[in-house]
């Protein structure tokens, strides 16, 4: 099967039914992106795919027919770029383990809603785990890379 | 800080340190330095001033052997290491260093004492010292009960500053000019004329003369990098998915495996039928490993496919197979012969007539990070090497040479980053087993990766413990509480049986955050149990307190109110610690204290513990609707000595509330036929972000000795909550997680 990751292409052999997070991790070397449950209840292995996000151990990679984009993509969007900056700013990570997902997760929420309230926020953001609770630091963040993109 | 503290003793560069006393262990022996383990695999040109500073022609290396889960203590350790070597931490390297008996943890020991943290006396202080030699002696490079800060805030200063001062003595030796007249700056030593000897030039110089012996560490105002807002060093790596953590670990050649253990924990492996699993695609092997299967593919989720599909026949679980059974023992726990301790018993409460009697239940925990547990291994001939996230380097070294065959000294232990812990890995059962599985494939190295319900099927919880309480208030006051706790013992089956330590005595984690508060009940006495063994159970953030604070701070609560006292009023009456009053006073003046009860439908509770010698007091406000409860704000004050990086130390405070309150709110493990019923996060719920409330966090700076934060906001965080629904809405919660008797929004 072919598979695009960060625009390069690949193709790989593989099951019908091996979920992209192991593609992505165990065949193609993608490790930043994140195995923390598998039945989507934490969020750590969210990708992109065309510009929406994706836990990618709920699809199956034969299943994929766009783009898949991880953190580390070479062109990453505004939103993605003001979201790293914003928690780098505010020094959101601990163990950082569950932080990729949580970052493309927040950029596929601004692309879509670009000056989300509260409620917006945490409603989208609910989908991730953080063990470690650094959630009022996502939060602050969130708002931050939202208000320097809106207001630049 | 005294005189001794400030002048490093020649011995210190290999590691020793000064120890009283130490009657039954062997002066002799921990009396004798330790080998300074960076002297080892040294390059001609590469110096290493001490344990904790390796120069080549690269650049500075500083060594961080306390593990980082997620705490930043890389960056911490760097920074009091910078802050005397005149280095730029962006500029430097951090490794962990090798395993080694010289990286043992002074503070560790210091709390396994039975006297309160804010006993200062000269009794108490002498038998941590002490104790010092134990821990010594065993060598113990360990990372835990958030000692980090304190067991390296001199260590490691010192280290730098003896690291700068023999750079300046091996400049001064080259150039000729005397060190008085040498300064240093980022990286380099200074001449008079302005020109720079950078450390990497020097280091050649300096690994062949005398370490400097005595140093004087810098004065606070003299300070660049304590108390200042910095950068941790692993932000930029985990804001942009270039962190890589044990699970990331890749070689050539590597083979991925999983395992399939006995649910019920440490029971046996009956027989097995891999004809399925050994047919599946990318299946290399699937083998027996004791109490279990292991499975070696091509794919991490091949191998858990092949781990499925293997039949397997379990022996019985050696402990209860239900819950009720766990709890019927803990009932019937509290018997004279099962008292394990009374390290409390001031006035006399036998000759009172009590009431206000209560019963209060701790569930088992999982820690549950989220990087599900892992280990590479790679067994060579006559070498083996591990790269693993772990908190217990030395015991991981000396498991796998039992396992391999091998002398430790050819066990390489390469500590990698942490994706979280919270106490999982200071369990090297998953090294053991990584151990085991790459004895099949010698000569490849071999990733284990433990399935998120692998993981939690395996994990070694926080136990299950029950209280039962009486009081008695009379003048609007609180006149006595006796408090009796049953739990098995955390000591007994970590340090005990999985680590081979007989350490004996009562076990503190059965009552620490009950017995140690710094309340002056006139009629006041706590008493442990010691419940036989049940299903293995370990240290979860803030160990005992997670639950005595929860047990303490709820039943205080509930004699102040039937005394018809304020929370806050009567907590600092009975006060006796100024640190912890501080605090109180603090949380009380941060949230505009007035009462619990703030309008209909609204209320607040207030707790304070004192774990790891930090007061730490939380109020917690909430709001009781048609939906249920929510968490509206929590304030904390929180005391530590000195707060060495501001913004990490809020961070660590916040996460702790977090992590008190999501488990209060939502988590328990229970049994079921011997094996536990949550194996992910479904069935293991936690709180989510949208349930996150805003958090203020007051560090203080007024405690007499300078403490760790890892574990201190965490044991206030559930009485606070419980004491605030109790406010809004009548209800009093004696057992956690709350979520079974309220519902949260």
């Amino acid at each position: 099967m072919k598979l695009v990751v960060n625009g390069k292409a690949h193709e790989v052999d593989v099951e019908d039914d091996m979920p992209l997070l192991w593609v992505l991790r165990d065949e193609l070397g993608h490790r930043e992106v994140k195995y923390g449950c598998g039945i989507a209840q934490c969020g750590a292995c969210t990708v992109e795919i065309d510009g929406e996000a994706v836990k990618s151990c709920q699809v199956w990679a034969a299943d994929v027919e766009g783009e898949v984009k991880t953190i580390t993509a070479p062109d990453p969007s505004e939103a993605l770029t003001a979201l790293q900056e914003a928690w780098i700013a505010h020094q959101v990570a601990q163990c950082g383990y569950c932080q990729s997902g949580q970052i493309m997760l927040a950029a596929s929420l601004l692309s879509e809603t670009p000056a989300p309230s509260d409620d917006e926020i945490d409603e989208a953001m609910n989908a991730n785990l953080c063990r470690c609770g650094t959630y009022p630091r996502i939060r602050a963040a969130i708002k931050d890379a939202a208000l320097k993109l809106g207001g630049a | 800080m005294g005189k001794a503290g400030r002048i490093a003793r020649r011995t210190f560069l290999i590691g020793t340190a000064s120890v009283l006393g130490g009657v039954a262990f062997g002066y002799y022996m921990y009396k004798r330095p330790m080998t300074n383990p960076l002297l080892a695999d040294l390059e001609p040109g590469e110096a290493a001033l001490t344990p904790y500073v390796l120069i080549n022609a690269e650049g500075v290396t500083l060594i961080t052997p306390r593990a980082d889960k997620g705490q930043g203590v890389y960056h911490v350790q760097a920074a009091l290491i910078a802050e005397e070597l005149d280095v730029d931490l962006a500029a430097v390297k951090t490794d962990p260093g090798p395993p080694s008996a010289a990286y043992y943890n002074t503070a560790l020991s210091a709390e396994a004492v039975p006297f309160a943290s804010y006993d200062q006396g000269f009794v108490a202080e002498t038998m941590r010292n002490v104790m010092d030699a134990p821990m010594k002696f065993m060598g113990m490079q360990i990372t835990g009960g958030s000692t980090t800060v304190p067991d390296s805030w001199e260590k490691l200063r010192i280290a730098g500053a003896v690291a700068r001062e023999t750079l300046k003595k091996a400049a001064s030796e080259i150039s000729g000019i005397n060190t008085t007249a040498l300064k240093t700056e980022n990286g380099a030593v200074i001449l008079p004329d302005g020109s720079k000897m950078r450390y990497e030039e020097l280091a050649a110089k300096a690994a062949e003369i005398e370490p400097v012996g005595r140093v004087k560490l810098r004065e606070p105002d003299e300070w660049r990098y304590i108390g200042k807002k910095m950068q941790r060093i692993d932000i930029v790596a985990k804001s942009t998915g270039q962190q890589d953590y044990g699970i990331d670990m890749h070689a050539e050649g590597m083979l991925f495996a999983t395992v399939k253990l006995n649910p019920g924990q440490g029971g046996a492996l009956n027989g097995f039928d891999a004809s399925a699993a050994e047919a599946m695609r990318g299946v290399e092997k699937v083998f027996e490993i004791p109490g279990g299967v292991g499975v070696i593919a091509d794919n991490t989720w091949r191998a858990f496919k092949a781990a499925e599909a293997v039949e397997c026949d379990w022996g019985d679980a050696p402990y209860p197979a239900e819950q009720a059974q766990h709890w019927q023992v803990l009932s019937e726990s509290f018997v004279s012969d099962r008292q394990d301790s009374r390290q409390r018993d001031d006035g006399d409460v036998e000759a009172l007539d009590l009431d206000h009697a209560v019963e209060y239940r701790g569930p088992y925990l999982s820690h549950a990070p989220l990087e599900p547990i892992n280990a590479t291994v790679l067994v060579q001939e006559g070498r083996v090497d591990v790269w693993t996230g772990t908190q217990v380097p030395r015991f991981a070294q000396a498991h796998v040479a039992e396992v391999t065959g091998l002398p430790e000294e050819n066990v390489h232990i390469h500590v990698l980053m942490m994706g979280g812990s919270f106490g999982h890995r200071l369990e090297d059962d998953v090294v053991i087993r990584a151990a085991q599985v790459a004895m099949q494939a010698k000569g490849r190295p071999v990733k284990l990766t433990y399935s998120r319900e692998e993981d939690m099927a395996h994990d070694f919880l926080r136990p299950i413990a029950m209280m039962r309480a009486k009081g008695a208030v009379g003048d609007g006051q609180v006149k006595a509480l006796d408090m009796s706790i049953a739990a098995p013992s955390t000591v007994a089956s970590q340090m005990g049986e999985r680590q081979g330590l007989a350490l004996p005595g009562p076990d503190p984690s059965i009552v620490n955050g009950a017995w140690d508060q710094p309340f002056a009940i006139p009629d006041y006495r706590v008493t442990g149990y010691r419940a036989p063994k049940l299903a293995p159970v370990s240290s979860w953030r803030s160990v005992g307190a997670s639950i005595n604070g929860f047990f303490h701070e709820s039943y205080l609560d509930e004699l102040i109110h039937a005394a018809g006292a304020d929370p806050l009023e009567e907590r600092l009456r009975l006060c006796i610690d100024p640190t912890a009053r501080n605090v109180l006073e603090a949380v009380g003046e941060m949230s505009g204290w007035s009462g619990g009860a703030i309008g209909e439908g609204r209320g607040r509770g207030l707790a304070m513990t004192v774990s790891f010698g930090v007061p730490c007091a939380e109020v917690v406000e909430v709001s009781a609707g048609e939906d249920g409860i929510k968490i509206e704000k929590v304030w904390v004050a929180v005391d530590v000595g000195r707060v060495v990086d501001p913004v990490n130390f809020e961070g660590l405070v916040k996460g702790g509330v977090v992590f008190g309150l999501g488990h209060a709110m939502f988590a328990e493990m229970t049994f079921a036929g011997g094996a536990v019923e949550q194996r992910n996060f479904d069935s293991y719920p936690y709180m989510r972000l949208g349930q996150c409330p805003e958090i203020e966090v007051r560090g203080l700076e007024t405690g007499p000795k300078i403490r760790g934060v890892g574990e201190p906001p965490v044991p206030p965080a559930a009485p606070a909550l419980g004491n605030a629904i109790f406010a809004a809405t009548g209800k009093r919660l004696r057992e956690m997680p709350f979520a079974k008797q309220v519902d949260f929004v």
